[in-house]
C-alpha cells in the first residue's frame, strides 16, 4: 500500500514547512496564551504575574457565564435554523427548471458574499428609523420595531442575518445528499402506497442522516466563532446583549487593553472549541454503514 | 417546511393546491434573497436629500452616481482592492505549496510517526484565528511585521482542511504511477510539484476557490493585524465607511457595499459549479 521513502529524510523535508508554520502560528500561540493568562498585561508595560486572578475575575464577574450563554443561544438558533432551513430549501428546490435554478443560485450567493457585505446590508434594512423592514411594517400599519436596539431582539436579529447568509450552505449540502437517495427506493415505496410524508420520514430522512450530522457539527463550530456580523452590526450591544465569546475577547484586547484577562478567555474558549471538535470527529467516525440504510422503517 | 412536495420523487407534483403553494413558496424564497441586494443597489443610486427625506422610497428619483464618487473618494479603493486580491492569492498559493508535499508524505510514504503527524495537522482545526490572534499579534509586533503583507499571509500558511483534502485525493492516486515516475528518474520534488498537480486538479481547484473566497472576504484578521492603510483590505475599508461618522449617509455605505460585493458575485457567477463542489467535497 504505502511506498517506501527513497531516503529516510524525505518525510522530514516534506513535513518541515507544515511543522514550522504550525509551531510558530499554532502551538506557540497556545502556550503563549496560557502563559499570558496568568499575568496582568496592557500591551504597553511589562506583564506582571497574577496567578489565576484573571480566571477568577472572569468567573466572579459573571462575564464568562454571560459570554457563554450568549454564544450558546446564538448557536442554538443558528444551528437549528441552518439545518431546518437548509433541508427545507433543498426539498423545495430539488427539481429541474430555470426559475428554480435561479432561486437556488440566489440563496447560495449569500454564502459567497462577504460577512461585511451582508452585515452592512442588513444593518441598513433593519435600521429602526429609516430601514426598509420597518418601512414595510409601517405601510401595513404596524409599529416600528427596534430590531438591533432592543436587548431582547438584537441577538435574534443577528442570528437571523447569519441564517440568511448561511442557509445556502446547508441547502447545497442537503441537495447533494438528496442526489444519493436512490429513486428506485422511493418509487417502490410509492407503489406500496406510501404517501409523501411517509416516504420522506422512512426513506429520505434516514438516508440524509450523515448530511444532517455534517451540517449540524460544522455550523455549530462556525457559529461559535461568530465575530464579523456582531462587530459590524451591534459592537456587542445593546447592553452586551450580543457580546459573544470572540467579540468579548476582541473587546478585552483592543478596547480595554486587558490582554491577560483576554488570554484567560482565549484558553477557556479553546477548551470549548476542542471539545466541540472532538465531538465532531467522534460523530463523523461513528458514521457506520448500517446508518446508511433505513432500519426497521417498514413494519 | 414538510409541506413542500418531495421533489426527487419522480412522481407528478400532485394536486393543484400543492403546486400553487409550492410556486408561492418559490417566489417568496426568491424575493427574500433578492430584495436585500436590490435594496442595496436602489439605495446607492439615491442622493443625500432623498435619503434624508424619504429613505424607504422604493425607487430613486433618478440615476445619481454621487454616492459612488463619494465612496471612492473616502478611501484608496484600488489600493485596497489590490491588497485584498494579492493577499488572498498569496495565502492560497502558500497553502497549496505547503500542503502538497505534506499531503503526499502523509498519504503515500511509510514512516514512523505518520498517523501522529496526520492527527496533529487535523487537530489544528480546533485552533481558529480567533484563538491565535493575541499571541501572534504580540509576536509579529516584536519583529516589526504588523501592518505588513507577511502578517496577513504567513499565519495562514498551513491549512488543515487543505492538507486533509489533498491527502484524501492522493489516496485515490495509484502507487504505480509514482513508482513509474521514480523509475524514470524523477526526483521527489518533481513528483510532488510536477507529477501530482495535474492528477489532483479537481481537489486543487476546490481548495483554491475555497481558500481564495474565504480570505478575500475575511474581516477579522486584517482588522486585528492592520492599523493603517498600508495593507488594509477592502472589507475593512468598506466597513470603515459606516464607522467614520457617516450618520445618515447610507447611500454612500451602500455604494461601497455594491463595490465590495460585485467582485464576489462576479466570481460566483463564473465559478458557481466549482464553488458548489468546493463546499460539497468537505462533506464527502
Amino acid at each position: 500500500m504505502a511506498l517506501v521513502p527513497r531516503r529516510r529524510t524525505d518525510p522530514l523535508w516534506m513535513l518541515a514547512p507544515t511543522a514550522l508554520l504550525l509551531a510558530v502560528f499554532f502551538f506557540y500561540p497556545l502556550l503563549h496564551a496560557v502563559h499570558t493568562s496568568l499575568h496582568r498585561w496592557d500591551l504597553l508595560t511589562e506583564p506582571r504575574f497574577v496567578g489565576t486572578a484573571n480566571y477568577r475575575s472572569l468567573w466572579e464577574s459573571g462575564d464568562l457565564l454571560h459570554w457563554t450563554t450568549t454564544t450558546v443561544l446564538f448557536s442554538l438558533v443558528v444551528v437549528t435554523g441552518a439545518t431546518g432551513l437548509g433541508l427545507g430549501l433543498a426539498l423545495l428546490l430539488n427539481r429541474p427548471g430555470r426559475l428554480v435554478g435561479f432561486v437556488r443560485s440566489a440563496v447560495f450567493s449569500a454564502y459567497v458574499v462577504s460577512w461585511v457585505s451582508v452585515a452592512l446590508l442588513w444593518l441598513w434594512v433593519l435600521d429602526a428609523d429609516a430601514g426598509a423592514l420597518n418601512g414595510l411594517l409601517g405601510f401595513f400599519g404596524f409599529e416600528a420595531v427596534p430590531w438591533l436596539g432592543s436587548p431582547r431582539l438584537a441577538l435574534l436579529a443577528v442570528a437571523g442575518v447569519t441564517l440568511w447568509k448561511i442557509a445556502g450552505y446547508g441547502m447545497v449540502l442537503f441537495l447533494a445528499g438528496l442526489q444519493d437517495v436512490p429513486p428506485a427506493l422511493l418509487e417502490a415505496a410509492a407503489l406500496d402506497g406510501a404517501g409523501r410524508l411517509a416516504r420522506f420520514w422512512h426513506i429520505t430522512w434516514p438516508l440524509l442522516r450523515p448530511t444532517t450530522l455534517f451540517v449540524v457539527t460544522t455550523s455549530l463550530i462556525a457559529s461559535f466563532q461568530v465575530f464579523d456580523v456582531v462587530r459590524v452590526m451591534t459592537q456587542g450591544g445593546p447592553v452586551h446583549a450580543t457580546t459573544v465569546f470572540v467579540y468579548a475577547i476582541y473587546e478585552q484586547v483592543f478596547v480595554n487593553l486587558r490582554v491577560g484577562r483576554a488570554s484567560a478567555a482565549i484558553v477557556v474558549f479553546f477548551v470549548l472549541l476542542a471539545a466541540l471538535t472532538a465531538l465532531q470527529l467522534w460523530a463523523w467516525t461513528r458514521r457506520d454503514p448500517s446508518a446508511r440504510a433505513p432500519r426497521g422503517s417498514h413494519p | 417546511m414538510k409541506r413542500a412536495p418531495l421533489a426527487r420523487d419522480g412522481a407528478p407534483l400532485g394536486p393543484a393546491w400543492l403546486r400553487l403553494g409550492w410556486g408561492a413558496l418559490l417566489v417568496a424564497v426568491g424575493l427574500l434573497w433578492l430584495l436585500p441586494y436590490l435594496w442595496m443597489v436602489v439605495t446607492s443610486l439615491k442622493t443625500l436629500p432623498e435619503i434624508v427625506r424619504a429613505p424607504t422610497a422604493p425607487l430613486p428619483s433618478g440615476l445619481s452616481f454621487e454616492a459612488y464618487a463619494a465612496a471612492l473618494e473616502a478611501m484608496p479603493f484600488a489600493h485596497y482592492l489590490w491588497n485584498t486580491t494579492l493577499m488572498a492569492l498569496l495565502i492560497a498559493a502558500l497553502q497549496i505549496a505547503v500542503a502538497l508535499p505534506a499531503a503526499y508524505c502523509l498519504a503515500k510514504l511509510q514512516f514512523r510517526f505518520r498517523t501522529a503527524a496526520f492527527l496533529l495537522v487535523v487537530a489544528t482545526l480546533a485552533v481558529p484565528a480567533q484563538v491565535r490572534f493575541v499571541p501572534v499579534f504580540a509576536l509579529l509586533a516584536e519583529v516589526g511585521l504588523v501592518n505588513t503583507m507577511s502578517a496577513l499571509v504567513l499565519p495562514f500558511g498551513v491549512s488543515a482542511f487543505g492538507t486533509f483534502l489533498l491527502r484524501q485525493a492522493l489516496l485515490a492516486v495509484p502507487d504505480a504511477l509514482i513508482e513509474a515516475a521514480r523509475l524514470d528518474g524523477a526526483s521527489e520534488i518533481a513528483i510532488v510539484y510536477r507529477l501530482l498537480p495535474p492528477l489532483l486538479l479537481p481537489a486543487l481547484t476546490a481548495f483554491f476557490l475555497f481558500s481564495f473566497t474565504y480570505h478575500w472576504n475575511d474581516y477579522f484578521w486584517p482588522l486585528v493585524m492592520t492599523t493603517d492603510d498600508q495593507v488594509r483590505t477592502l472589507p475593512l475599508g468598506i466597513a470603515l465607511l459606516r464607522e467614520q461618522g457617516t450618520g445618515v449617509r447610507w447611500h454612500i455605505v451602500m455604494a461601497g457595499n455594491v463595490l465590495l460585493s460585485l467582485p464576489a458575485l462576479a466570481v460566483f457567477a463564473l465559478a458557481q459549479r466549482h464553488l458548489l463542489r468546493a463546499v460539497t467535497t468537505k462533506a464527502r
